[in-house]
């Protein structure tokens, strides 16, 4: 298996890396203000939808079914994809993915490659396979540009250089791109990135996607994006390859209709993307002239194996989850040590990437059920990551200490008398123990202990 | 009517003042405060630590106390949150499920028993102070309380409520959350004392001391003036 959802085997623990970056004022600030801006206008455009539970519902059941019924769903999108003029290839892991892929760019002797965003070939290290093979992938997503450049690593599944803020970033343009004369407003910067991009758009003829959603009943693909570089690089290039997640299919055309409502309104408040690009197979005269398809597991059929969590595959990687997650406003996804980072980040990585490398992924939450809230596609976000702890703890991976103090606090309670003799013990005790719990005391006083518990008090005013 | 409490085990060890003003409370409205001595913990905290099997035996224990009990009410949002949302995925699996779905509707959170249940939202009670009410997330989004707590503080006589911004974030507590990741635990409260220190208010309640001990362990720390104080003990004064 090569799972590849990020550099978790050698990520720090959550809890240090999120100490660090706590104390990065400016990323932080980067970040709330971002997620708020986001936050504010889903919020708006979520309003405005009377039928927002009645289409979040039928999301759920459209996933649920998809996945259900997988097999066939991935057979005949493979059939209809094929009949149209398309070519599908079927990768078990992130390695024979990219095999795959870079077989067919060297197969047509070409050495660059256009890339709409994507978080699926983060996920397989693509661009560290292309470049092993000696071919350059450029981003043409402006923020995975920015990532690219800056050789730093997405922070968020939909605005990856969330982290960044605009003096940042044109200082890294007037590094990279040679530009010292760069000014400082969006439309300068934005005019650079043009400059850069459209050359590249015009003269490279391998283009790469991932996919939003992958259409069974006719084997059409569809990406949605907000700036129309991927419109480009899916209809510019003679060849064009996408890599998609299996759990990406969904049965009928129609379908699309629930999720394109969904899909934008979620990740970026907007009613409808800018770009909707969908297309199927290849048209004479019209777009690339070949098309693949490598449609990837990497892990996924192991999630899916699991009834409790495997409603985790629902996800349509809006990213409403981080921007509403109080515990990313305050760190960012760096601190989750995986291309998918937040709410989702922290119930995928473990499931794909293997438990053993994303132990304190769970813990990450203070299961305040805000991202269940707002999940487009109904994922219980919280419930998975308890059905996670519990795995932890019953495979023996719990910290010793940990489950010595929940067997004895379970002992304690286990009849009213013994919670009482507790209580006054730890009552006795607390004197000599000091006021100190470590990892609570750092920042919040203790309570002052009263002179009795309720249930004393209760027995005597009998 | 005859209702039995149900203090919670934080409550009875920490916060007993709480279990005090819901009897006084109710006592007021004419009925009879029953507490049954067998009771401990709702189980919350293994359950969502992991510790299923300790979950279980605490809601099996849960489940033998209040046999028979008709009333049920509970001064803390988090721990009905726990018996609602998690007791029927663990009746599932304990064979417990015709328990547990008698149960169910016996169960109130305090502010519930008092709006829904009782039909009361004035107790007579008077709190000259500035008041402003934390909106914990297991009352907001698990029991979806609403306006309860607020209709419940707008009739208490000389209080002033002050509204909360961002009151739907999380104060960063979260059980063992609070601890294990306590940099962001600490992170999170800094921006809700910030919020709550700039109502100007004088107090800070909840229909949870959970959060609130958070809170004020946090403010407490920090020097600041605002004391937190639970529902039950602003409607029994």
């Amino acid at each position: 298996m090569s799972i590849h959802v990020g550099d978790s085997e050698t990520a720090k623990a959550f809890p240090r890396a999120a100490r660090e970056l706590l104390g990065n004022e400016q990323l932080r600030r980067n970040v709330r203000r971002a997620t708020d801006t986001i936050r504010n206008k889903r919020a708006l455009v979520v309003g405005e939808t009377p039928d927002w539970e009645e289409l979040r519902e039928s999301a759920r059941q459209i996933k649920q079914r998809a996945l259900r019924n997988l097999d066939q769903y991935l057979e005949q999108f493979e059939e209809a994809c094929t009949r149209a003029g398309g070519v599908v290839h079927w990768a078990r892991d992130a390695d024979e993915a990219n095999r795959i892929i870079v077989g067919i760019i060297e197969g047509h002797g070409e050495k660059e490659v256009i890339k709409v965003k994507t978080m699926t070939s983060d996920e397989t290290r693509l661009n560290k396979a292309l470049e092993a093979a000696g071919i350059t992938p450029y981003e043409t997503d402006l923020a995975d540009l920015i990532i690219q450049l800056g050789q730093d690593k997405p922070s968020h599944i939909v605005v990856p250089a969330l982290h960044k803020n605009r003096a940042e970033i044109r200082e890294l343009f007037i590094r990279k791109m040679g530009l010292p004369g760069l000014g400082t407003e969006p439309e300068d910067l934005a005019a650079a990135a043009r400059a850069y991009l459209r050359e590249r758009f015009l003269r490279v003829k391998v283009g790469f996607s991932g996919a939003n959603f992958a259409v069974a009943e006719t084997g059409s693909v569809c990406v949605v994006e907000s700036e129309g570089n991927g419109r480009m690089c899916v209809s510019l290039p003679e060849i064009l390859i996408t890599m998609v997640g299996i759990e990406k299919v969904i049965p009928t055309f129609q379908d699309l209709e629930v999720f394109l409502q969904l899909l934008p309104r979620s990740a970026t408040g907007e009613r409808m993307n800018p770009y909707n690009s969908i297309w199927t197979g290849v048209t004479k005269g019209d777009g690339p002239r070949e098309f693949h398809v490598v449609l990837l597991d990497n892990g996924r059929t192991g999630v899916l194996a699991d009834p409790e969590s495997r409603e985790t595959l629902h996800c349509i990687r809006c990213g409403a989850c981080l921007n509403i997650c109080p515990v990313y406003r305050q760190t960012g996804g760096h601190a989750y040590g995986s291309i998918y980072s937040g709410p989702i980040g922290a119930i995928l990585t473990p499931q794909l990437h293997g438990m053993e490398h994303a132990q304190s992924l769970p813990y990450a939450s203070s299961l305040c059920g805000a991202c269940y809230e707002v999940c487009p596609v109904k994922i219980n976000i919280p419930e998975i990551l308890i059905h996670l702890r519990r795995e932890l703890v019953e495979s023996g991976q719990a910290p010793a200490m940990e489950k010595m103090g929940m067997k004895a606090a379970g002992f304690a309670m286990a009849s009213g008398d013994r919670l009482g003799a507790a209580e006054k013990l730890a009552r006795i005790g607390q004197p000599f123990a000091g006021p100190f719990v470590p990892g609570w005391s750092g920042s919040r006083d203790l309570p002052e202990p009263p002179k009795e518990s309720f249930r004393e008090w209760w027995a005597k005013r009998k | 009517m005859l209702i039995s409490l149900f203090v919670a085990c934080y409550n009875d060890a920490l916060f007993p003042e709480t279990g005090k003003a819901v009897v006084r409370v109710l006592e007021r409205l004419g009925h009879t405060v029953e507490f049954r001595a067998a009771q401990t913990c709702c189980g919350q905290m293994h359950y969502n630590s992991g510790y299923h099997s300790e979950a279980i035996s605490l809601m099996r224990h849960f489940l033998d106390v209040f046999r028979g009990a008709q009333t049920i009410c509970v001064p803390s949002a988090s721990c009905v949150a726990m018996i609602r949302d998690h007791f029927p995925k663990m009746a599932a699996e304990a064979g417990l499920e015709r328990e547990v779905e008698e149960l169910l509707p016996r169960v109130f959170e305090f502010t519930e028993l008092l709006v829904d249940k009782l039909g009361v939202t004035d107790m007579g009670a008077s709190y000259p102070h500035t008041v402003t009410l934390h909106t914990s997330c297991h009352s907001l989004r698990a029991l979806q309380i609403g306006d309860r707590p607020e209709r419940l503080l707008k009739s208490v006589r000389g209080l002033e409520l002050i509204h909360l911004p961002g009151s739907d974030q999380c104060c960063g507590f979260g059980g063992t959350f609070a601890i294990k990741n306590a940099d962001v635990s600490t992170a999170m409260l800094a921006e809700k004392m910030d919020c709550i220190r700039g109502t100007g208010a004088e107090v800070c309640t909840a229909a949870d001391n959970s959060c609130l001990m958070h809170i004020g362990g946090g403010l407490s720390r920090a020097g600041a003036r605002v004391r937190c104080v639970h529902i039950a003990e602003i409607l029994a004064s």
